[in-house]
């Protein structure tokens, strides 16, 4: 097993997912109704405990344990698409977004349970069941807001178009795509990507919401190689903050 | 209390885990709701595996902890690791832990989560109070990670689900 191609694996992952989850924390006691509040809040949970599994996971390879990685790297060390970075901006924003990442995500997970690396296909075939509920309720939420009113599908669209770009940025090809496909640990980013679409698609088509056309639209890349948007960082201090005033902080 | 603890085998100490419960549900033991996944006993060792609910449920540390503890007090020297070599799922739940469940007033998870794909198992999911099945989704998530909120339209409340996962 290339073991540099599972740590880079696993970095994206872990990112992705302790990024997101902090974003979706970062609506609690702010949604716009109180089960939405607890959704965002029940999910940023979520997110985050699967990213600690995965540094986890990478502590066990050699990597440091999970609170120095997560706490002391500056935004370059990140590997996170830029898509989870972006502030949640309003709700139509955060909920296209969570359809978008937690749709590949599932993916993702669901093709990770065949992984050669025994425990990642441990943990993904519990994670993939958890998963379920994520996107019961993204898809939910854009069936129903995606043919309600004028508005509610003029915002969905036009935060859809906005975040496309980035979206397509989650499959950015790690420089060990074809170990990890000739290894048996991952079948790649095009696969993945291939198999997103088609599953935005099912979600989309009974709904007045138009799927942008990916092949005209430039993906925004450099995420998982740590070229990341000025909203990173901010992101890092916020989080980091108590940690790096008193390490042996307990909260 | 120490324990005579000569000639203690698995099925004891899995007595005495019984007493240890969910934090937040604290009717069910973690034995009948399944974490705890494997049991070994070699002497005055005993290394026992747990596996959670949820992957960041963070009840997980302190029920590690009450593990260890317990077993401390019995005289017994225990190592407790959380391992996801044998995942949790909803159908690991003992028949007396989906009673107990009820009587708490959380509707207990349908049987064969694993095999079920769509969003219709959340809906019209029995009442736990009036057995009544002209119920609606609220909402996939709830209080704890492990439940999801639910209405009966017949007693005209919210109910709690502990959540089918497979």
């Amino acid at each position: 097993m290339n073991n540099e191609a599972i740590k880079e694996l696993l970095y994206k992952m872990a990112d992705d997912l302790l990024i997101l989850g902090h974003r979706n924390s970062e609506w609690t006691g702010m949604g716009p109704l109180l089960e939405e509040d607890i959704a965002f809040s029940s999910m940023a949970q979520d997110k985050v405990g699967q990213s600690l599994a995965l540094y986890q996971l990478l502590h066990q390879l050699g990597e440091q344990d999970p609170d120095t990685v997560a706490f002391t790297r500056n935004a370059g060390q990140f590997h996170n698409a830029i898509i989870t970075e972006l502030p949640n901006a309003e709700y139509d924003f955060s909920l296209v977004r969570h359809f978008l990442f937690d749709t590949a995500d599932a993916l993702r997970w669901q093709m990770l349970t065949r992984c050669a690396y025994t425990p990642l296909a441990q943990l993904a075939a519990k994670v993939r069941g958890e998963l379920r509920y994520h996107t019961l309720h993204a898809n939910t939420w854009i069936k129903k807001l995606g043919s309600a009113t004028d508005e509610s599908v003029s915002r969905l669209q036009h935060s859809l178009d906005e975040l496309m770009p980035y979206a397509l940025g989650l499959f950015e090809p790690s420089p060990y795509e074809a170990d990890l496909i000739a290894d048996g640990l991952f079948q790649g980013e095009a696969v993945l990507q291939q198999r997103w679409l088609a599953a935005i698609e099912s979600v989309l088509a009974p709904t007045h919401l138009q799927l942008p056309d990916v092949v005209l639209i430039a993906p925004v890349v450099g995420g998982r190689q740590g070229q990341h948007s000025p909203h990173l960082q901010p992101l890092l201090d916020e989080m980091s903050e108590v940690f790096k005033i008193d390490p042996a902080a307990e909260w | 209390m120490v324990t005579d603890i000569s000639g203690i085998d698995k099925k004891t100490v899995l007595e005495w885990l019984e007493a240890v419960k969910d934090p937040e549900i604290p009717v069910l033991s973690l034995v009948d709701m399944g974490v705890i996944t494997h049991v070994e006993v070699s002497g005055k060792r005993v290394a026992v595996e747990m596996t959670p609910t949820f992957v960041g449920c963070p009840a997980m540390d302190i029920m590690k902890q009450e593990v260890a503890q317990l077993l401390t007090q019995k005289g017994l020297e225990p190592t407790v690791n959380v391992s996801f070599r044998e995942p949790w799922s909803s159908d690991k739940i003992s028949e007396k832990g989906k009673a107990a469940l009820k009587k708490f007033g959380l509707a207990p998870p349908p049987s064969h989560a694993a095999l079920i794909h769509d969003i219709d198992f959340l809906e019209h999911v029995p009442c736990p109070r009036c057995h009544g099945t002209d119920t609606e989704l609220r909402n996939p998530f709830g209080p704890t990670l492990c439940r999801s909120i639910h209405y009966c339209r017949t007693c005209q409340e919210a109910f709690e689900q502990f959540k089918p996962v497979g």
